[in-house]
Order: structure tokens, then C-alpha cells, then sequence
């Protein structure tokens, strides 16, 4: 009987031959953490040790709340700089980086067959690279930084099969959003989910990234695509270390198989208040809305800002929106800069920030009033995440909410492109 | 045993409900987060839950964000318990990281009612609400350990000065 991708990973870790439901205490490769870096550093200072086991594998980068908003989160990130010299934590990256996943990714971190655990839930994306990533909470990530092993429940493994080619107009979000809406947002609890069949070598690394990144929005432990060219190209100068792909074996025993033909998949949107909520664009077509947000670790790379620079260049926003676009990362932010992407975008009437979590967390940087409602390429849209618990998030693809944008109600972006 | 209060709600109840993001990075003190618990969910909650209270949910509680101030939230607003159908797996971990008791059993919230008082004896395995008993699989021993030393900050702190 063959195994799973995260009971070869797993077992490999493990030295041992491992099957799903299985308990396994591992060291992991890497441990990222964010803003909440100061959270866990005050955790392990309970511990009452002095020095991390291996400073090593700590990556942290500063990005939800960046710059400092308020003076409280300059402390925090004080405290947190403070740390990272005392424990000669190199892996560090200011505020001038980028979103902590797509920094981990750029960095090289992201490696197939690694095991990499974050305090985020979206540590999920890596799996887009081969990689087995799963979010854990604060207290556990002090405990491993103090202890460098962590135990693991070896997951059962849903498998997404998709075939055929998506129509003009749809994208990888449009897909995960599709499959969230059908199977539920806890459909993948506690599970694995490898995205197969032949569309999947088709996505583009950007896209296997946010099919990866949403997997956490069906409950999912860790995401994965086989490792193939388009990631050992794309690592080839960026790899920290050498690493094992790992693969699941053709007779692996599966929980289900889900099975999509995405040629049948129409643009699809997330509504209020849960991101299972999903209704094809056809059927909101024409709903007001107040502020878009392109942008965020899900939607915020080259493809998804080229995509709505397409739409938006020449024209302009609707003026009864107000459109906040953010791209992943200072690398993502400088190649639109050369583009003129960014240009485009600017000139249409978008407010560029600088690359970061921005308004997705409902911090700082268009924060919603009571009433209002957001149109976002994000990957949640729960009650209250983007400022008042009576405001309203709608989720969907850069195209969409581009052409959105434009109408300054939701529309369907086929026609724009 | 303890007994308190039942405060039930529905399905898929995500961590931005329970405790707002916009918190997650300001609020570190626990009276304070205390007194945001479910505040987007249910604004009244933490004005008036009494210790030994007990969060009764549906199916896949706590999705969402990996912030532990989820679980802990509830945990210093005297939460004895949550009691659903299903949790996430984040939420999971960290409510046993937290010392929070986390207990799977759909036929007790099916069987339980809003504000009444139940009372949950964890070493049976048995939850009791009125004539009403309803039982379910007792924890592992090493989450009750984690659950006795009060956590997994306390239960680390003691393996690393090897007294577990
Ligand atoms: S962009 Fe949003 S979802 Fe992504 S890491 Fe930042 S806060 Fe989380």
C-alpha cells in the first residue's frame, strides 16, 4: 500500500515508516514567525532559559503592522529587534521586506520536502513548492524555539484532481474559492491536501501559491503540489540549502478524491461572512461596494497587479470607490515599479502601499467604518477582520475586483479582458 | 466538578469573532483580552460570563487565524470548557497549549439548550445537564498532563529542567 506526500514527509522526518493518524515528535526546518514575534518571545521567557536551540531555522520577518501605527507596536517591534541580536537570530527582515510568506518564499526557505511551521495560519502557502508548512499557535512556537522538536498528528489526505484549462477571465482564486464554497470550510479539517491532475502543472508558481495559501481557509494542516521544473527553476538561484522532493506514491490511500474540470468554473466571489459563501460573479453582479484591496499574500504578485493594470490602465477608478492596492513584497513592489504597472495603477486613481499586511488584518491603512463594505483579493472575509464588526468583506480574484473597481459595483471581469 | 452557565452558538465560529485581529498585536494582557472574548460574535459575553461557564458550538470551532489569544480569551474569562461538534485544528492545539478543555461531542450540543447549567466531570468523561448525560472519549493522557501543568508553557518549563 502506497503512502500520502505528508506520511513519506513526515516518516522521513520521523526516521520511520509513518501512516496517517499516526503521532510523531519531529524537528522541523524552519519556524517563521511575524508582529507576533513579541508575543512569543515574552512566551519563552517563561521557559526561563536563556538562548533558542538553534537560532538558525528562526525566520522572522515584521509585516502585519508596518510601519509601527501606534506606539505600542513600535514597542513590540523594539522588543522584537532587541531579541533577534541577542540570539543572533540572522534570518530577520525589517519592515522594508515584504508579507512574511512571500519574503520565507523570495528567500529561498520555501524547499521541497521540508518541514516549516509558522505562527500563521497561512503557512499553508509553501506547499506550493513542495514543502510540508503548517500553522501552530504562539506558545507552541516559543516551546520549539526552546526545544526544536514539535509533536505532529500524521494527517489523512484529501486529493483536489483538476483537469482541463480555465476559461478566459479565471484564475486560481476563482478555483480555490469554487472548491472552499463547494466542500465547506472545514472540509479539510486536520487534513492534507495535495492538488493534483494534469491542470496543476499548468498553474504558475504565484498561482499554486494561492490555491496552497486557501487551503487553510477549508481547515487544511498543510497544502501541496508535486515539486516540478517550474519550481527547481525558480529556486535555482534562491535555495538556502539543498533539498529531497517528495512525492506521493501512485497507490496512496486517499480520505477522498475531489474531482474539477476547471473549464467549467465561472469567476466566483466570497460574500459575507464566511469564505465558504461562494456565489459565481453572475449572481452579484451590480453590488455596491466602498473600498477594494488588491494585494495581500494571496493576491499581491506580478500576475495578479499585471492583471489589474491591464484593466484599470487609461481609465479610471470609480469615484464612488476607493481602491488600496499593496503588493507582497518590495521585490513584487519594485518589479511593477519597472513595469509601470504601478504607474498605471497610480494614474487610475489606486492608492499603492508599501508592501506589508496592510488593511487585510484591520489594523491600519483603510480600516472599514460601520456599513461599509470591501471588495478584497484576500483570503478571508470574516465579520469584523477589516474594522467594524458591521462592515462587510467580499473576496475574489485581481481581475475581478479590478473590473469592480472601475464600475464601482461587483462585475464580471470577462468583459475587460 | 464545577458547573456554570451554557452560552451556545452556531456553526464554523472563526477566530475573528472570537477574539478581532485588529487586537491580536496590541492586547497582550489577560483581563484585557479577557474582555474581548467573542466580542464580535456576541457583544454581551464577556460583560457577564462567571467562571465555570461553558462555550457550546457547532462544527469546526475556532477556524481561521492560528492566534492563540483565541483560545486564551475565553480561557481567563473563566471559560471552563468549549463543547462542539467539531474544532479546527489550530484552535484545537492551542486551546490544550492554553490549558483550555476542548471537548468533541455532538450529541451534547444537539442536546443542550442555551443558558442552562450543565456540569462536566472530566475524569468520567461525562458531561451532565439537568437529567440529561452525555459522555465522551476521556483525553489522552499526555494532553492531560499538558492540561494539568497548565499549559505548554508550564509543561515545557518543567521537561526542561527535566522534572517530567
Ligand atoms: S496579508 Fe493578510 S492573510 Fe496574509 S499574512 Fe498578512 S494578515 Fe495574514
Amino acid at each position: 500500500m502506497g503512502k500520502t506526500f505528508a506520511e513519506k514527509c513526515l516518516g522521513h522526518k520521523a526516521a520511520k515508516p509513518v501512516t496517517a493518524g499516526e503521532v510523531v515528535t519531529i524537528s522541523p526546518d524552519y519556524l517563521l514567525s511575524h508582529d507576533n514575534s513579541a508575543a512569543i518571545i515574552k512566551e519563552f521567557h517563561e521557559l526561563g532559559i536563556p538562548k533558542v536551540k538553534d537560532p538558525k531555522k528562526i525566520v522572522i520577518v515584521l509585516d502585519h503592522i508596518v510601519p509601527a501605527a501606534a506606539e505600542k507596536y513600535a514597542q513590540y517591534h523594539k522588543e522584537i529587534r532587541e531579541f533577534i541580536a541577542e540570539q543572533n537570530i540572522s534570518n530577520f527582515f525589517d519592515i522594508h521586506h515584504g508579507i512574511c510568506h512571500q519574503v520565507f518564499c523570495e528567500n529561498g526557505f520555501a524547499l521541497p520536502g521540508k518541514l516549516i511551521l509558522g505562527a500563521d495560519s497561512h503557512t499553508t502557502s509553501y506547499g506550493a513548492f513542495g514543502a510540508f508548512s503548517a500553522g501552530i499557535g504562539r506558545s507552541e512556537l516559543a516551546s520549539v524555539w526552546a526545544t526544536d522538536e514539535i509533536w505532529l498528528r500524521v494527517p489523512e489526505t484529501l486529493k483536489v484532481e483538476m483537469s482541463g484549462k480555465p476559461q478566459k477571465g479565471v484564475f486560481a482564486k476563482d478555483i480555490i474559492l469554487k472548491i472552499i464554497g463547494d466542500n465547506g470550510a472545514g472540509r479539510a479539517n486536520y487534513m492534507s491536501v495535495e492538488f493534483t491532475g494534469p491542470a496543476a502543472a499548468d498553474f504558475s508558481l504565484a498561482s499554486r501559491i494561492v490555491l496552497a495559501n486557501m487551503a487553510a481557509e477549508m481547515g487544511a494542516k498543510n497544502g501541496y503540489f508535486s515539486p516540478d521544473d517550474t519550481v527547481f527553476t525558480w529556486l535555482n538561484k534562491r535555495a538556502r540549502e539543498n533539498y529531497e522532493p517528495v512525492y506521493s506514491d501512485s497507490d496512496a490511500v486517499y480520505e477522498s478524491v475531489l474531482v474539477y474540470d476547471l473549464s467549467e468554473i465561472e469567476p466566483q466571489v466570497a460574500c459575507p461572512h464566511t469564505v465558504d459563501n461562494v456565489k459565481p460573479v453572475s449572481m452579484l453582479d451590480g453590488k455596491a461596494f466602498h473600498q477594494a484591496l488588491i494585494g495581500t499574500c494571496t493576491n499581491g504578485r506580478e500576475e495578479d497587479l499585471e492583471v489589474a493594470a491591464f484593466i484599470l490602465k487609461g481609465k479610471k477608478v470609480h469615484p464612488s470607490v476607493r481602491v488600496l492596492v499593496i503588493p507582497a513584497s518590495r521585490a513584487e513592489y519594485l518589479n511593477a515599479m519597472r513595469t509601470g504597472i504601478l504607474e498605471s495603477l497610480s494614474e487610475a486613481g489606486c492608492v499603492i502601499l508599501n508592501p506589508g499586511c496592510g488593511p487585510c488584518l484591520g489594523a491600519h491603512q483603510g480600516v472599514l467604518a460601520s456599513g461599509e463594505i470591501a471588495l478584497s483579493t484576500a483570503n478571508r472575509n470574516f465579520r469584523g477582520r477589516m474594522g467594524s464588526r458591521d462592515s462587510e468583506i467580499y473576496l475574489a480574484s485581481p481581475a475581478t475586483v479590478a473590473a469592480s473597481a472601475l464600475e464601482g459595483k461587483i462585475t464580471d471581469p470577462r468583459k475587460y479582458l | 466538578m464545577k458547573s456554570g452557565r451554557v452560552w451556545k452558538y452556531g456553526e464554523n465560529i472563526n477566530t475573528d469573532v472570537i477574539f478581532p485581529g485588529k487586537y491580536t498585536y496590541s492586547v497582550l494582557d489577560p483581563e484585557e483580552m479577557a474582555g474581548h472574548a467573542l466580542e464580535d460574535l456576541d457583544p454581551d459575553f464577556a460583560g457577564s460570563v462567571q467562571p465555570g461557564d461553558v462555550v457550546v458550538a457547532g462544527k469546526n470551532f475556532g477556524c481561521g487565524s492560528s492566534r492563540e489569544q483565541a483560545a486564551a480569551c475565553l480561557k481567563f474569562a473563566g471559560v471552563q470548557a468549549v463543547i462542539a461538534k467539531s474544532f479546527a485544528r489550530i484552535f484545537f492545539r492551542n486551546a490544550i497549549n492554553q490549558g483550555l478543555s476542548v471537548i468533541k461531542c455532538p450529541e451534547a450540543v444537539d442536546g443542550i439548550s442555551d443558558d442552562e447549567k450543565i456540569a462536566i466531570d472530566f475524569s468520567a468523561g461525562k458531561i451532565l445537564a439537568g437529567e440529561k448525560v452525555f459522555s465522551f472519549p476521556p483525553l489522552p493522557d499526555s494532553v492531560i498532563g499538558l492540561l494539568e501543568a497548565g499549559g505548554l508553557i508550564p509543561y515545557t518549563k518543567k521537561k526542561l529542567k527535566g522534572d517530567i
